[in-house]
């Protein structure tokens, strides 16, 4: 209920005291008022802004945050207050809505941060007062459209085709995206040039060219050079024939596709050749044809898809087709108005040129649009009088709707420019958004080789304890599925040391971080090299235990790899020397209670003495190819 | 036939009123249903009191919860898209949308398709205040995707499968193909006891306590408030 309705009861009840002698019946008992106790004082803390008001006030919109006791959430027992960490600018307009009962949108805000707010807060706009809502929801709706501008940019006008993309799809993109690759584009220019050359040949060919010999009269181009210009035609047509009928075969819907635009002017461009083709060399006939011909100036349309600012130009039309309708209307009414106004004035004059009212709809548009050729001219007073004020009217009517196209086209011509600025620092905001993921995707590679190194030495860089907890979370993923994160680096180098056809038995370890990505890896690189070695030991003093799961597995190789890639549990240490040959020894930590495979017991390289012993203690349950790890969650 | 009736008369109708606009000039008026729409589904949570009397969290904890839980979701209720949006945020390798299916599965109790502030703080509850045998149970109920009672082998795969879409293209080592697969062989034979191709929550739950680690790990993320 709005404020001002509330305070009005008590008034309406007390008045009700009138009724009492007419009233048939006793009146029924007046309900108890059981909040007895005094309206408190609410505080509530926005980012540090206090703001008070009653309890009443708040109470007034139960369906909203503050009015329920969703509030009791935000509450701090310490302070007596109502905490949000929210803007407290917007919150003064919130808490007004309260006072007033009218929600006022400020129109310095952005409209999405209004929105946002309103929408924590549990207030739906359409509440907003008649006096801010003209300007929000326009506010809102040229949101919208720059968003869905922004989302039809992004949504990879120019994104790569996907891998399985069949060659007709890939033949449409070709068609409409021509800088995709180079065959689009040369096709692209072809047919432009093939549109220039068709169109001027229209051109020329009606040009008077110097007449044969022994003839006087002047012969228009295409007279004289028929067989050339025929050739020249028949080319064009051909390579357009060609073209939409490609188009047609890779377009994803034929149906749309033959009823844009577009194809519709490729249709007309190239019919009438063909219809003349068809038609017989006959008399009557071929002056309809001649008719057709005309036609063939629409190939300057097919310029559109070369031009965007052609295009522009037509969607303004488009999109101004009410305002031109309206001027074509009004210039309609005032034309048929003047023409018979000047009919009437003139016709009693001798000789006058106003012969019908049709007659003198030429000397009003004439006059309208202030031509003034000075074929028909008024001769009596009346007919002057009203002459003028027809040029005048006709100035007033033509001017009015010209700033609303004009406007639509700069709209138009606006978007078209930020579109086209936005696909050029495409590429850069691609980067920076592809740094930006990678940051935190070696946030955690990063932690890692920190873990590793770090602790007892005190090389552990601060972290909130959201990072901490975060990297936390990673790590047991890959506990879980027993597979490291790692970077595109290595991950490629990876492939490649795969491919080149190690035998590469998959190996997890703990520590071989080190031989990542650089030699020097950290601060503490031999430590690092004993713990690692002290964990192996302790992982393998827990198979001594039994078929206890572990949660990882265990693999050392010692094969001939590049001392960037993470390979043995003794990292490429310089000192450390690979021989080349050795064949794989695995020793599996781990594994299941399941039948032991032969665990080759090769012989490890001479410098982690300790593990040696423990190892070749334990008669590791050993997969070599297969280890099979389990997961807990 | 008679949709094409229809259909010629709505196109005649709609040609005759593109006429008249044109005829009338009239300015691109502000078509009513173009109005902003908008379905402000707003949830609002039972008392603090009740909450805390139903889950195993303290008020401070529940009110911790509730402002995180509001500020990604202002209407009071995550649906899908959006629980998969702030799922993937943790995991910016891979792919955690199939995961994130999952869960949301497994949280939305109701299956009315939207988890509320109610549903979101039991699960929480469950996971991190609860005792052995409910967590068992909820990661149970996680993993038996079509809630018969049984995971089958096609389950977990599906669910392992969405696991290691998580850690993205590049990992150490390399993920194979079936190492999804492989992974859920091991399962099966550690967890079905009897061998009849499907775990049930005894045999669950069972295999879970005999395995030190998994008990361990279990109660690694109590205080995560």
């Amino acid at each position: 209920m709005a404020a001002g309705v509330a305070t009005w009861l008590p008034f309406a009840r007390a008045a009700a005291v009138g009724w009492l002698p007419l009233a048939k019946k006793t009146m029924p008992k007046p309900p108890i008022d059981n909040s007895s106790k005094s309206d408190e004082i609410l505080y509530v803390n926005v980012s540090g802004v206090r703001f008070q008001t009653w309890k009443n006030t708040l109470d007034r919109y139960p369906e909203t945050l503050l009015g329920s006791s969703e509030k009791e959430f935000f509450y701090n027992e310490d302070t007596q207050e109502f905490f949000f960490d929210r803007d407290p600018e917007m919150f003064r307009h919130i808490l007004n809505f309260y006072r007033t009962g009218k929600l006022h949108y400020p129109r310095n805000e952005c409209i999405q941060a209004f929105d946002e707010e309103l929408a924590f807060y549990g207030i739906v706009p359409e509440i907003i007062g008649d006096c801010c809502m003209e300007e929000y929801r326009d506010r809102k709706k040229e949101n919208q459209e720059r968003l869905a501008e922004d989302t039809e940019a992004n949504e990879g006008v120019d994104a790569p085709l996907p891998p399985n993309s069949t060659s007709r799809e890939r033949l449409w993109r070709a068609f409409e995206n021509p800088h995709t690759s180079t065959m689009a584009l040369v096709f692209y220019y072809v047919t432009g040039f093939f549109i220039a050359v068709s169109v001027i040949a229209n051109v020329v060919e009606t040009v008077p060219c110097r007449p044969p010999l022994g003839s006087v009269k002047d012969l228009p181009c295409g007279e004289k050079y028929k067989v050339p210009f025929f050739c020249m035609d028949t080319a064009c047509v051909l390579i357009f024939t060609f073209e939409y009928l490609m188009r047609l075969f890779a377009a994803p819907s034929r149906c749309n596709f033959m009823r844009s635009v577009m194809s519709v002017i490729d249709v007309v461009a190239i019919m009438p050749y063909y219809i003349g083709l068809v038609m017989p060399e006959n008399e009557d006939v071929s002056g309809a044809f001649v008719t057709l011909r005309v036609f063939r100036v629409f190939r300057i349309f097919k310029f559109s898809r070369h031009s965007a600012g052609l295009r522009i130009l037509g969607y303004t039309l488009k999109s101004c087709a009410s305002e031109l309708g309206f001027l074509l209307f009004s210039l309609t009414m005032a034309i048929i108005i003047f023409a018979t106004v000047m009919f009437y004035a003139e016709k009693g004059t001798k000789g006058s040129t106003f012969t019908s009212i049709p007659a003198s709809f030429w000397y009003t548009i004439v006059t309208m649009t202030t031509l003034g050729y000075g074929d028909m001219v008024p001769n009596t007073i009346a007919g002057k009088i009203f002459g003028s004020i027809c040029s005048l009217s006709g100035v007033l009517v033509i001017a009015l709707p010209v700033p609303v196209i004009v406007s639509n086209f700069s709209r138009i011509y606006h978007q078209n420019q930020r579109a086209d600025k936005m696909r050029a620092q495409q590429k850069v905001r691609m980067a920076r958004i592809r740094m930006a993921k990678r940051g935190t995707a070696n946030a955690f590679l990063q932690y890692k080789e920190d873990r590793n190194i770090g602790d007892p030495d005190g090389c552990v860089k601060n972290r909130s304890a959201f990072d901490q907890q975060h990297n936390h979370l990673l790590h047991c993923l890959e506990k879980t599925t027993n597979h490291e994160f790692t970077n595109e680096m290595n991950y490629s180098e990876l492939c490649m040391t795969e491919s080149v056809g190690f035998k590469t038995s998959r190996s997890t370890s703990l520590s071989s971080h080190q031989g990542a990505q650089n030699n020097s890896s950290g601060c503490c690189p031999r430590r690092a090299r004993r713990r690692a070695a002290m964990r192996l030991a302790n992982s393998t003093v827990s198979v001594s235990r039994g078929s206890v799961q572990e949660l990882d597995t265990l693999h050392l190789k010692t094969t001939c790899i590049p001392p960037q890639t993470r390979s043995s549990l003794n990292a490429q240490m310089c000192d450390m020397k690979l021989n080349c040959g050795d064949p794989d020894f695995t020793a599996a930590i781990i594994s299941i209670p399941t039948p032991p495979a032969n665990s080759p017991d090769e012989s490890l390289p001479p410098s982690p003495a300790p593990m040696l012993g423990i190892l070749r203690n334990t008669r590791a349950t050993a997969y070599i190819q297969d280890s099979v790890k389990i997961s807990s969650l | 036939m008679s949709g094409c009736a229809k259909r010629c008369k709505q196109g005649l109708i709609k040609f005759a009123v593109t006429v008249h606009k044109l005829l009338t000039g009239t300015l691109v008026n502000d078509k009513a249903d173009d109005d902003l729409e908008i379905t402000m589904v707003c949830h609002r949570p039972e008392g603090l009191d009740q909450l805390e009397a139903l889950t195993n969290f303290s008020k401070k904890e529940l009110q911790v919860l509730y402002r995180g839980f509001k500020n990604e979701c202002p209407s009071g209720v995550v649906n899908e898209e959006t629980f998969k949006q702030i799922y993937a945020q943790f995991f910016p390798h891979g792919d955690a949308s199939t995961y994130a299916h999952y869960l949301f599965n497994a949280f939305d109790t109701a299956h009315s398709g939207s988890i509320k502030f109610e549903d979101f703080v039991t699960a929480l509850s469950i996971l991190l205040r609860g005792s052995i045998t409910e967590k068992l149970q909820w990661t149970f109920n996680l993993y038996d995707i079509n809630r018969d009672g049984y995971i089958n082998k096609e389950e977990m795969t599906d669910i392992v499968r969405a696991i290691y879409d998580m850690m993205g293209k590049y990992t150490y080592p390399v993920l194979k193909n079936d190492a999804p697969k492989q992974h859920v062989e091991a399962f099966f034979q550690k967890m079905d006891k009897n061998r009849d191709g499907v775990v049930t929550l005894d045999e669950f739950i069972y295999s879970c306590q005999e395995d030190e680690n998994i008990m361990r790990s279990l109660q690694l993320f109590e205080n995560v408030i």
